[in-house]
């Protein structure tokens, strides 16, 4: 977590799910759970649900988001939710 | 309760396509659920006097090994995620740990809840071993004199030697699980204690008049002003303490205890008893709440889905008489299954409304005598406990009647029941952003 700031994960780091982390797509977006601190989270849209999913095949958090079709002006608020399942270890930053 | 008495959290995140927050999104259901218990069998070494299943004995119709195991395959489908599992006792069907072994490395989390009777040293080992593991004793007394009353003889003493073991093997923050009650309530502090010394978290939940819970009901719900202590309580040690967000009915005391203020019956929550019968919730064991069984064509997830029940608990419910109620934003009119296991309106007070309008409303129900009995008794045919005469115990069985046919009911079909958060509700502690 080394590259956690306040705006969120760094756009230019390469990021996956924890290993131990499931999700379950739902009607709103999707659910993970994450099997060694027992804890659930909620990602409130479709979008974000497939930027998460594309974090492991993609070079870098940035190209991610790119692939999802994510327009420039909405990328902090990517960024920052990306951050907030960082810190409960939902995504882990991994070496590109 | 669930695994999820820890916080979910919503990332704050991006722009949301639907309008409205997750919470009300929640209320239309889940393509599964979040909070699944599975009560593996009504057969029980104890007969607590509050069993909220009226456990006891076996069910010859209990579903099979195999018939468990493809309840796991398909909850495997289906991404839920973990199991509650309870009973009766659980740990004494003679599978259990292969079920548990099964789930696990079908990834199906499991949580369950236990009286203690199995946790020897050598399985407290075993579990400490697992991530995918939970283990709730379930303790109703701080004494052993609080505890046997409501638990039985030697009740207390099991649970102890259970928890030492699971110290002993070095699993920290296993559950501890009281039913907060008339008399254990006074002992707060002291559970708090015992909690700490064996490295467990300590989990209150409301005493629900569900199972042999509607015969002691009377004489063990907290009184009025063990409520407010309760409140006190939780608002001074909240952060340590699990609730489950059983006690959202006691927020009209003050501010609103943590949690989510949506009723997870059929919505996230649900309940597949021993034979494969699914209900909306564990302490709604009752016809009116059925929604179908495992064994049907479609398994569990076409119940889950596509039964009639859910998919009614699933429209957007009002609240009836406490609408006009300055604290229905967060209290919302009580649990559903207290109403109707007391015989009040579904969309009415809660019988344990903090205003008082419970006790009125019960006050008119017991002149009308219209409760309904919860389906399923499997008690053992002497139970002991509490005396109806409301005199202490003195020695000897007290031998509870069976239950009679269910009387018709005069209540509000539930097609809109209270929207409140629950016991059973992994959303607990949630605060919807
Ligand atoms: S009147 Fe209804 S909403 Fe108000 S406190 Fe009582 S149960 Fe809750
Ligand atoms: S509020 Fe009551 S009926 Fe609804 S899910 Fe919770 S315990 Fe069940």
């Amino acid at each position: 977590m080394s590259r956690l700031n306040p705006d969120g994960v760094d756009l230019d780091t390469a990021w996956d799910l924890h290993p131990q982390v499931s999700v379950r797509p739902e009607p709103f977006g999707a659910l993970l759970y994450h099997f060694g601190t027992r804890k659930l989270s909620f990602l409130k849209d479709r979008t974000l649900l497939a930027v998460v999913q594309s974090l492991a095949s993609a070079p870098s958090v940035r190209v991610a988001c790119e692939t999802a079709g994510i327009a420039a002006a909405d990328l902090p608020r990517y960024q920052q939710a990306l951050g907030t399942l960082a810190q409960s270890s939902m995504v882990v930053e991994r070496s590109s | 309760m669930t695994l999820l008495d820890a916080r979910p959290e919503a990332p704050k995140p991006a722009p949301p396509p639907q309008p409205g927050r997750l919470v009300d999104l929640f209320e239309y259901g889940l393509d599964s659920p979040i909070c699944l218990t599975w009560e593996l069998t009504y057969a029980c070494n104890l007969s607590c006097v509050h069993c909220l299943s009226s456990s006891g004995r076996r069910d010859p119709r209990e579903l099979s090994t195999e018939e468990c195991k493809a309840v796991i395959d398909e909850l495997e489908r289906m991404q839920v995620f973990y199991v509650n599992i309870g009973g009766g006792e659980p740990t004494v069907r003679s599978d259990f740990w292969e079920l548990v072994d099964y789930a696990t490395a079908h990834k199906v989390g499991v949580k369950f809840s236990t009286n203690g009777v199995k946790i020897t040293p050598e399985v407290a080992q075993k579990l400490a071993g697992s991530d995918y593991v939970d283990v709730q004793i379930s303790l109703d007394g701080a004494t052993a004199e609080v505890n046997d009353y409501v638990r039985g003889p030697g009740s207390y003493a099991t649970a102890m030697r259970a928890m030492q073991n699971m110290k002993d093997a070095g699993f920290t923050g296993f559950k501890i699980s009281v039913v907060c009650t008339r008399q254990n309530i006074p002992q707060l502090d002291e559970f708090k204690a015992i909690a700490d010394e064996y490295g467990a978290q300590l989990r209150l939940t409301r005493l629900r008049p569900s199972g042999r819970g509607a015969d002691v009901w009377d004489e063990l719900h907290p009184l009025p002003e063990q409520q407010r202590e309760l409140y006190d309580w939780l608002v001074a040690h909240g952060e340590g303490v699990l609730t489950g967000d059983s006690f959202f009915h006691l927020s009209a005391y003050g501010s609103a205890l943590p949690g989510l203020n949506l009723c997870g019956a059929g919505r996230v929550v649900c309940l597949i008893d021993p034979i494969g019968d699914v209900y909306a919730c564990p302490f709604a064991i009752h016809d009116e709440f059925l929604a179908g069984n495992v064994r049907s064509e479609g398994g569990f997830q076409e119940v889950w889905r596509n039964s009639e029940l859910f998919t009614r608990l699933r429209t957007p419910q009002s609240g009836g008489a406490c609408t006009s109620c300055s604290f229905f934003d967060t209290c919302k009119g009580g649990c559903m299954a207290a109403k109707f296991f007391t015989g009040l309106p579904l969309d009415g007070p809660d019988p344990e409304c903090v205003r008082g309008f419970g006790e009125e409303a019960l006050e008119k129900r017991k002149m009308d005598g219209s409760i309904p009995k919860p389906d399923g008794d499997h008690s053992h045919s002497t139970v002991r406990g509490p005396r109806r005469d409301g005199r202490p115990i003195a020695t000897g069985l007290i031998t509870t009647k069976k239950r009679g046919i269910p009387i018709t009911l005069s209540l509000t079909r539930p097609d809109r029941p209270p929207v409140s958060a629950c016991e059973e509700n992994p959303l607990a502690g949630f605060t919807p952003n």
